[in-house]
């Protein structure tokens, strides 16, 4: 008795969120990360670029085809893949037709996949997953599908713009690869290790190990054995407090050599380590120099640290995944047809107008986007480009142009 | 001999909740079940759209799940910090059956949560040989060690766990089950709910048993249960084993729901979390956990669809339950049941709603001051439009602190204004006709061997 | 060779700030027989405030105020909250504390935001004080070091020489006699609430800048402080200390040697299997120390409990 009363209110609350909002013309497109908990940092920052760049960027620019207008639906998942799913199923009745998603691979993982089992069952209501920055290789591999594109280079194209660099540095000699024991780290440490034998076959990896994510309290213990092995850099895939943690360790044991790593900047990592992090940490990713060079990119970025002052402009390839969808749309004639969005995204070539002035492309066989990758060094940079209002920042140290545009992948594409 | 049993289950002293869970008469009261059967049955037809029927669904998991904690905690007396590591395994036991895609073919989907049972079950057996020994802090601790050595497992073993991306499978390819191929999550409602029904009912029946009664009296007095020729430890033995097999069936049913089952199954976090929600909806009573579980599904999933601070709420709800409602929300509303039965209640209509509106404005008001303040410290600069409760102000400005202040201040004054009108017809609401008086006091001495 | 010295004071490091930890909740154990789970969060909390004031004032003014600030606030909690719960039974009082646990990190979350903060080691303390065969040991670990000796000699001194340690142990055990006698038995619990907190707190002052200042830090550290104690033994000090030595030791050896669970299998007569990449313990095979170097407590917690339900050091069951 009591049981159905309390379940009849509590879905009377779910319908009247789920049926809360289907009235305006409005693209909807359903940001689906950590609003709240350990992650919520990296999610708020990434929700205040797509809703900036959405604003900025379409918007006041009259919006995509008739004057529709690009919105942003916030939804929290708590980086859980269950409640990811159950966001997904308010998203959809909400009537969001575009996912954007990227903390987590894991999450990533959970939402591909239901969201190609979602589309085969309902055509009625098919939706997109614009992935901005998980970046495990499976997702435009083996477990690539119609659905899903992705903005950011994968780990191993990371990897590949990393080992070239290193292939011209013949001061390093020895390299210690360390990283969190799931499918991410050991997907960088797998890539290091393959790629260095081939491209510097006399490099020697003297160190490969895993740690427990997000469990180790104190990284000294791994820090000492990195100086004792002699190395002369450290790659890590480490994200996170994680990072931070190995990071500091290491620069406090008194390494000197060059770290690489995926994603030791913003959101609390570049302030934490300030000056102790010049001419040692290294980052890997796509984006611009800062301060950009281009006046009209500059306004961009003081416009967004005018609006959010603690905020980061820390993912440039959000602004890609607004303008190429835009893009898609007034292609296609159509914001409602996925499919035929989809279809003008697929091999679509796109010439940004903000950051990079190179040419990228969406590469048709995985739905993986080609771009330039950069090396870019923990140096001081003046504001407001810099990271965590902290006066250092990112600066580019190395470019691969078009980077890994034909590395290989096992994606069997399935079109409907 | 019937009525003084009776009273007894009403009348029990909140400050012992433990105690709560009394024998009660032996009849079973089929009212309730036919009712949530029935309710059950219609409820997508009033909420169709596909977002409220994934939310009830996970209500049911959940609800399920609780129900087996509260085998353990309210009626075993045994506070397991790794329960959720049973329901996981259960879970991934299941997916991997589903992936097992000849043998899946040949089964159809509604047996299929059978298997996540007995998994949970057969590693109940293994963990429950050592841990249940004893009760208390013994337990509590090896419960916490061993869901943390699992939890950490799932990312080191990747061939059964799948690592943090987990394992997930395919529904559809099951044996169809009378031409229902469970393509749409309407028909998994109906899968779940007719698991929950059953293993609520089984749940329940249990606890009816010899064993789920020696089951109360090892949790009360161990000691004296020894002397009456049980041995406590098979008992809570036996306790373990089917809260591990129902747990498992909740982790089999999640991986129908998702389609994918991953390390948050049966880390930790996942353990408390079903703790709290436990204990929300009160350890004393069978039907607490289902409460706590529809309130906390609620408050994680669509009170955080309307704010980012759901987690804050939901501490703070926690907490305040645990100082001023031991009982929980169940303990809460079976604390009225004496005044129904002696069809006083009316006389609490009246001053509850005169107290309880004012309360409610002021929470609310408080709920509102929270995210202004919250508004005030982390909005984006130049974002000084708020919207809360519908109403859209600019946070930096003082007119609506004032309001929200004043409304707050002035709903609570009203409330402690009325509670005196409360507490008077609480006691009169309360107060048992003197031919009762002593029966009832009578009753209470007996509790601790009834 | 040397790095073993290294090792040693590495794991020595983290034993003694665990031990700041485990004293603390191991004291309040015995007085009141629940575990807090709260404890890690004061600790935090030591190190938030520590934060807070030293913008403002400096290093030491945080190392002075904060601790005192979380013992007042665990004070408070124990006069209006935990001694409410207290008359409930064990069950809810565990449970509040839990609920505790997650509101204070709501709270720091609320009032800090959620980035790490860059909370920093004071410049006096910056450098490096020796070092051993290129491994460098800074004086910051030094300074840690002496801090929490000092504060188990304190602890040690003020519990077994002193009148009002002789009254606390008294009150630990006979409660109703030493009521009896006219002491004030509450307030002796509120005062071991406040000190114990106020000693994770002091961890926490010191930890911040090392460990990193951020509102996860209180889960990370949470559950390992229980280990300790129910390692050591609920309610000895001894016990707590020891344990955590040995908890800071075994961690740190097993990070720094790569040992395979490959070579302890054969070691003991297990032969590898042929194809290892299709068998289904592949995994188990590939385990290595490092990799399970913070999950080897709660081996050892599990172990303990089975065979000796009372802990290295107890002397009652837990």
């Amino acid at each position: 008795m009591r049981k159905s009363i309390k379940l009849g209110l509590g879905a009377a609350l779910a319908l009247s969120v789920s049926s809360a909002a289907v009235m305006a013309e409005n693209v909807k497109i359903a940001f689906i990360d950590p609003l709240s908990g350990g992650f919520a940092a990296t999610g708020i920052n990434g929700l205040n670029q797509f809703e900036f760049a959405a604003e900025t960027l379409v918007n006041a620019k009259g919006g995509v085809l008739e004057g529709d207008m690009f919105e942003i639906l916030p939804f929290d998942n708590k980086v859980s893949p269950k409640e990811s799913l159950i966001q997904l199923q308010v998203a959809i009745d909400q009537g969001a037709r575009y996912i954007v998603q990227g903390n987590s691979s894991g999450v990533a993982n959970a939402l591909t996949e239901a969201i190609d089992k979602h589309n085969r069952r309902n055509p009625d209501s098919q939706v997109l997953f614009l992935n901005y920055s998980a970046v495990d290789p499976a997702l435009t591999n083996e477990k690539c599908n119609f659905w899903h594109f992705r903005f950011d280079p994968h780990a191993d194209m990371k990897m590949a713009a990393l080992t070239d660099m290193l292939a011209e540095n013949q001061d390093i000699k020895k390299v210690y690869v360390i990283g969190q024991d799931y499918s991410f780290g050991k997907a960088v440490a797998d890539a290091a290790v393959s790629m260095l034998a081939e491209k510097r076959p006399d490099i020697e990896v003297v160190g490969n190990e895993l740690h427990p994510i997000g469990k180790v309290k104190d990284f000294t213990p791994y820090a000492r054995k990195i100086v004792s092995s002699g190395a002369d850099a450290v790659i890590t895939g480490n994200w996170g407090a994680d990072m931070l943690g190995l990071g500091k360790s290491i620069l406090e044991n008194g390494f000197e050599g060059p770290i690489y790593t995926y994603y030791a900047a913003a959101d609390g990592i570049t302030a934490a380590f300030g000056e102790s992090g010049v001419d040692s940490l290294y980052l890997i990713a796509e984006g611009d120099d800062n301060p950009p060079p281009k006046a009209e990119t500059q306004e961009y970025v003081q416009a967004f640290k005018a609006k959010y002052p603690d905020g980061n402009m820390s993912q440039t390839r959000i602004t890609n995944v607004i303008q190429m969808l835009a893009q898609a749309i007034n292609e296609a004639g159509t914001a409602t047809d996925v499919v035929q969005v989809a279809n003008a995204l697929e091999g679509m070539t796109f010439t940004d107008s903000l950051w990079s002035t190179a040419e990228m492309r969406m590469r048709p066989e995985d739905h993986q986007l080609i771009q330039d990758i950069h090396i870019y060094g923990h140096q001081p940079v003046e504001a407001p480009y810099d990271m965590d209002n902290s006066g250092y920042g990112l600066k580019i140290q190395y470019t691969v142009e078009n980077a890994s545009a034909d590395i290989a992948t096992t994606c069997d594409m399935q079109r409907p | 001999m019937n009525n003084p049993m009776r009273e007894d289950q009403i009348t029990t002293d909140p400050a012992k909740p433990a105690q709560r869970m009394r024998a009660g008469s032996m009849t079973f009261a089929a009212m309730p079940w036919v009712i949530a059967a029935f309710a059950l049955l219609v409820m997508p037809f009033v909420f169709t759209d596909n977002s409220a029927i994934t939310i009830m669904n996970q209500m049911a998991i959940t609800i399920i799940f609780a129900l087996a904690y509260n085998m353990l905690l309210g009626q075993g007396g045994m506070l397991s910090f790794g329960h959720a590591v049973y329901a996981g395994v259960g879970g991934f036991a299941c997916m991997h059956v589903m992936s097992n895609t000849d043998f899946f073919a040949m089964l159809p989907l509604p047996v299929l949560p059978i298997f996540g049972g007995l998994f949970g079950m057969g590693l109940a057996m293994i963990i429950g040989s050592f841990s249940t020994r004893s009760a208390g802090t013994v337990f509590a601790m090896i419960s916490l060690g061993v869901g943390e050595l699992i939890a950490a497992c799932s990312v080191i073993i990747v061939a059964f766990f799948g690592g943090e991306e987990g394992v997930s499978g395919d529904r559809t390819y099951g044996m169809p089950f009378f031409g229902v191929e469970f393509l749409q999550q309407i028909e998994v409602y109906y899968l779940i709910a007719f698991w929950l029904m059953l293993s609520a009912l089984l749940m329940y029946l249990f606890s009816r048993t010899p064993i789920g009664r020696m089951a109360n009296a090892v949790r009360d007095n161990p000691e004296r249960a020894e002397f009456l020729g049980y041995s406590s430890r098979w008992v809570r033995y036996y306790s373990f084993i089917f809260s591990g097999f129902f747990a498992g069936i909740a982790g089999g049913l999640f991986a129908i729901n998702y389609e994918i089952v991953t390390e948050e199954n049966l880390n930790t976090a996942s353990s408390g979390v079903i703790l709290l929600v436990t204990f929300l909806g009160g350890v004393g009573f069978f039907f607490g956990p289902i409460i706590g579980a529809i309130a906390f599904t609620l408050l994680q999933t669509v009170l955080s669809l309307q704010t980012d601070l759901w987690a804050f709420y939901a501490g703070t709800l926690f907490l305040a339950t645990v100082m001023f409602f031991p009982g929980g929300l169940a303990g809460l509303l079976m604390m009225h049941v004496p005044a129904i039965r002696m069809g006083k209640a009316s006389k609490l209509v009246v001053p509850y709603i005169i107290t309880l509106i004012p309360a409610l404005i002021g929470i609310l008001g408080l709920a509102a001051l929270v995210e202004m303040t919250f508004h005030f410290r982390h909005a984006s600069f130049g974002d000084e439009e708020m919207t809360v409760f519908w109403t859209t102000f600019d946070s930096h400005t003082a007119m609506p602190w004032v309001v929200a202040i004043g409304i707050t201040v002035v709903a609570f004054a009203i409330m402690r204004r009325m509670l005196p009108t409360l507490k008077s017809a609480w006691a009169e609401a309360n107060a048992a006709p003197k031919a009762n008086a002593s029966s009832q006091a009578n009753s209470s001495s007996q509790g601790g061997a009834a | 060779m040397d790095l073993v010295l290294v090792n040693l004071i590495d794991g020595l490091v983290t034993g003694l700030l665990l031990f700041m930890l485990s004293a603390g909740l191991t004291l309040i154990f015995s007085m009141m027989g629940v575990l807090n789970f709260a404890h890690a969060s004061f600790y935090m909390l030591g190190a938030y405030f520590a934060y807070q004031i030293s913008i403002a004032l400096g290093f030491w003014m945080g190392l002075i105020f904060a601790p005192l600030i979380v013992g007042v606030i665990g004070a408070g909690v124990e006069r209006y909250g935990l001694r409410r719960v207290h008359q409930y039974g064990h069950v809810p009082e565990l449970i509040f504390t839990f609920g505790l646990a997650l509101l204070i990190e709501e709270l720091v979350q609320f009032i800090w935001g959620r980035n790490q903060m860059p909370y920093q080691i004071p410049d006096v303390l910056n450098f490096t004080a020796f070092a051993i065969s290129g491994n460098s040991i800074p004086a910051y670990k030094v300074f840690m070091i002496f801090i929490s000796i000092a504060i188990f000699i304190g602890l040690l001194y003020v519990l077994t020489k002193t009148r009002v340690g002789m009254i606390i142990q008294a009150a630990l055990s006979y409660p109703r006699t030493v009521e009896a006698l006219g002491h004030n038995v509450p307030l002796i619990f509120m005062g071991v609430f406040g000190v114990g907190t106020s000693l994770a707190g002091v961890a926490g002052v010191i930890a911040g800048p090392v460990l990193g200042t951020f509102p996860g830090m209180a889960f990370v550290l949470g559950s390992i402080v229980f280990v300790t104690i129910v390692i050591g033994g609920l309610g000895s000090l001894w016990g707590a200390l020891v344990a955590s030595l040995l908890i800071g030791w075994i961690t740190t050896f097993a990070k720094s040697y790569n040992i395979r669970m490959e070579d302890i299998l054969n070691g003991i007569g297990f032969a590898t299997p042929e194809n290892l990449d299709d068998n289904m313990f592949r995994d188990i095979w590939a385990v290595t120390s490092p990799q399970i170097a913070d999950i080897l407590p709660y081996i050892l917690m599990v172990l303990i409990l089975i065979f000796r339900p009372y802990g290295l050091f107890g002397n009652r069951d837990a």
